[in-house]
């Protein structure tokens, strides 16, 4: 049982994850891209939910208009070192316009979250240990930050033009 | 001696240069904390050291072959007294006494303890400095030429746009686990002081023919294994626009760079294996839709904020221009050392950290303070640090300048070798650093002894010597005129020769001579070198130009005959 947090709660995972050779179960199921592309008519007329994981190497851009027939998108870190899944799921979400569950898979760490929040993630596959607190507190540790990101946060350039007018 | 220079003088002086405001500070501090609490969870267990390795990568802090060292950031290489007298605390309560400056114009402690870290970085940020991104595979601490704000050579002072570089790349949520290391430098004229080509990316202050200011980017510079001088990326960015290209350019490097064999993950590799016109056509796609987008537009009046910070200083006016007697000593200093000033009356004057024997780039803790000193009492307050591990009184008044000699002499460090043969940038080697195959500062102490003669290093005049312990080239020896990198045969070291390259406008490669030499060899090889050049060289004639006309042969001829012979 995978544990997740998902918009800052616990969440159910409903998501069958399928191998790329093993049949399709009822209801929701966790995909790859190369399975998808080899049975994307099939997979789209179930009437049901359908996620994709891509790993670190697949550009969102693959998915062309499909992308929005997605109701979860799960990036994989496959070691916490690529953050290639960073600019994945700004892109998801700009360029994209892409409105599903972004969720981070794989090895990424406690540090990594809250620069994952601001890209665009809103669900994490954690370990046991994680708790909801440790998340919570991996959000607020810095108080603003300087860059524009997918989150839409007032920046601290923002703030101090704020500050000049009042 | 060194007791009369150590009276604080009544209040340090605070130059024009950014400050952080109550956002910066928080900022800061909150990094601080978040990153002490890293050091804790690693102390107690939580962490392993390849799960804390990334964490403390990110804040500046490697473990070494004796201990772990903290990387400072300076950013653009600008210093204030308040600043270097700090340093200098930290170098004495929690090293042995000793800073190191490095090529990237930051200071390093190389006998740091992990408990003392957290310590240090509140002490630091107390006087607004920081660790964040010195080290690992994130937007490294912005360099700048080491004259701006002072030469009149350039269109604008760069360091307002390195600040604004600063904070846009500080903690940026996107780019903080890049494929490996990105360094960026900013210049803003013809000459290049700052290494630029060499940079993963690059920005110069340009004008354009309708005289409007903007911005020339470069990228895919590198040294390391596989050497690149960088390709321009666009020729001009409009000023408004230029955060939009950065980020664009770094958008395709995380998106694009392989991951699989960190010797060909610098932005360098992707570059020149897509080439640069489909790397152009790249960032052009990105930067198309950032500026669509909007977020990143940067409004006249953030640039003109950031910029009065570093609003040039109120020069006094009718000084006399005249350079002061003051004998041969203080003549010899004036040639090398002094550079061309702005203002009428003033100079820009380097202190080498290069006495022959000397660490390059070390500075103790008491000469700190007393370069915090003159700093106060000469240079406005300010110090700037050089990639050529030096350090730049900016802004000081021709007639101080027999004094400014007189405190250096006593200081040890008024060698008058700016650009000459001593003047030699060398990594820390396996003196101190784990990733090294040689050692390199022993080497750059025996040929700086071999060349002391003054009027010899004169009558040479430019030779620029760069060593590295090994190839990931921390001393540049790529883009040494004479280049020297250590290797390691069966475990003894040995000593290449690079001729040829060039870390300033007319940036090359340096060209590997053979094999190496014995560290007892290396020394004598170099002086050969050298006597080539003095017999074929043409009037005005530097080293690297004689080279560059007659080619590596008689060099080769010469390095190694004798070598046989010998």
């Amino acid at each position: 049982m995978t544990k997740l947090i998902k918009s800052g709660a616990y969440a159910q995972d409903v998501y069958a994850r399928v191998a790329d050779d093993a049949p399709l179960p009822e209801g929701p199921v966790l995909v790859s891209l190369a399975r998808f592309q080899k049975e994307r008519d099939t997979l789209l007329a179930r009437n049901t939910a359908v996620g994709i994981k891509l790993q670190a190497s697949e550009n969102p851009e693959l998915l062309g208009a499909d992308v929005n027939h997605f109701a979860l998108i799960a990036l994989e870190f496959p070691k916490f070192r690529d953050g290639r899944a960073f600019s994945w799921a700004r892109m998801l979400r700009t360029r994209l316009g892409y409105t599903g569950e972004i969720r981070a898979v794989g090895d990424f760490l406690y540090d990594q979250v809250n620069y994952q929040h601001r890209v665009g993630f809103d669900a994490w596959e954690v370990p046991d240990h994680f708790t909801i607190e440790m998340f919570n507190r991996a959000l607020t540790e810095m108080t603003n930050v300087y860059q524009p990101s997918t989150d839409g946060r007032i920046t601290i350039r923002q703030l101090r033009a704020a500050a000049r007018k009042s | 001696m060194l007791n009369t220079l150590n009276q604080p003088l009544a209040k340090p002086r605070q130059p024009n240069m950014y400050r952080y405001d109550e956002f910066d500070a928080q900022f800061v501090n909150e990094r601080v904390e978040q990153f002490a609490g890293q050091v804790a969870r690693r102390l107690s267990g939580e962490l392993t050291e390849d799960q804390f390795k990334p964490l403390r990568l990110m804040n500046g802090l490697y473990l070494q072959l004796h201990a772990y060292m903290l990387r400072i950031a300076v950013p653009y290489g600008t210093l204030s007294s308040r600043q270097m007298r700090k340093l200098a605390h930290l170098a004495r309560t929690y090293d042995k006494g000793f800073g190191h400056f490095t090529t990237r114009t930051n200071l390093q402690f190389h006998w740091a303890r992990l408990v003392d870290v957290p310590a240090m970085l509140r002490e630091l940020a107390s006087v607004e400095m920081l660790c964040i991104q010195t080290s690992g595979n994130c937007v490294r601490n912005v360099t700048a030429d080491q004259f701006a704000g002072a030469t009149d050579e350039e269109i604008e002072d760069p360091r307002p746009l390195c600040e604004i570089i600063r904070q846009w790349s500080s903690l940026h949520p996107e780019f903080v686990f890049l494929a490996r290391k990105f360094k960026i430098a900013v210049g803003a004229c013809e000459q290049d002081r700052a290494a630029m080509q060499w940079h993963d990316m690059a920005v110069q202050v340009v004008k354009n023919a309708e005289g409007r200011i903007g911005y020339l980017v470069m990228a895919g510079g590198g040294m390391g294994r596989t050497p690149y001088v960088a390709h321009v990326m666009n020729e001009f960015v409009e000023r408004e626009d230029i955060l939009a290209y950065l980020e664009a350019v770094l958008r395709v490097y995380n998106q694009d760079s392989r991951r699989d064999n960190i010797h060909k993950q610098r932005i360098k590799i992707l570059i020149n294996t897509i080439g640069p016109e489909e790397m152009r056509r790249r960032v052009a796609r990105e930067f198309d839709e950032l500026k669509r987008m909007g977020t990143l537009q940067l409004p006249k009046e953030e640039l003109d904020r950031i910029a009065a910070y570093f609003k040039a200083p109120d020069f006094e006016t009718g000084l006399s221009d005249e350079m002061p007697d003051a004998g041969p000593d203080f003549a010899n200093w004036v040639k090398t050392n002094i550079h061309k000033h702005k203002a009428p009356g003033y100079a820009i004057a380097t202190i080498t950290l290069k006495t022959p024997g000397q660490i390059p780039g070390d500075a103790s803790a008491a000469q700190m303070d007393a370069i915090a000193d003159l700093m106060d009492q000469y240079s406005l307050g300010e110090v700037r640090v050089s990639h050529e591990q030096n350090l730049i009184l900016p802004h000081v008044r021709k007639k101080d300048l027999p004094a400014i000699y007189a405190k250096l002499k006593e200081l040890d460090f008024a060698s008058p070798n700016a650009g000459l043969i001593t003047d030699i940038i060398a990594c820390p080697g396996l003196d101190y650093c784990d990733l090294a195959n040689a050692r390199s500062i022993p080497i750059a102490q025996k040929i700086a002894k071999r060349f002391e003669d003054l009027d010899r290093q004169h009558q040479i005049g430019e030779l620029k010597i760069k060593i590295s312990g090994c190839i990931n080239a921390c001393g540049h020896h790529h883009a040494g005129h004479i280049g020297i990198l250590g290797v390691d045969k069966k475990g003894v070291e040995f000593y290449q020769l690079l001729l040829g390259g060039s870390g300033a406008e007319d940036s090359s490669i340096g060209t590997i001579m053979g094999p190496g030499f014995g560290e007892h060899e290396i020394a004598d090889a170099v002086e050969r070198v050298v006597n080539v050049y003095l017999a074929e060289r043409k009037d005005g004639e530097r080293f690297l130009d004689t080279y560059r006309r007659i080619g590596m042969e008689k060099f080769k001829a010469a390095a190694y005959q004798e070598a046989a012979a010998a």
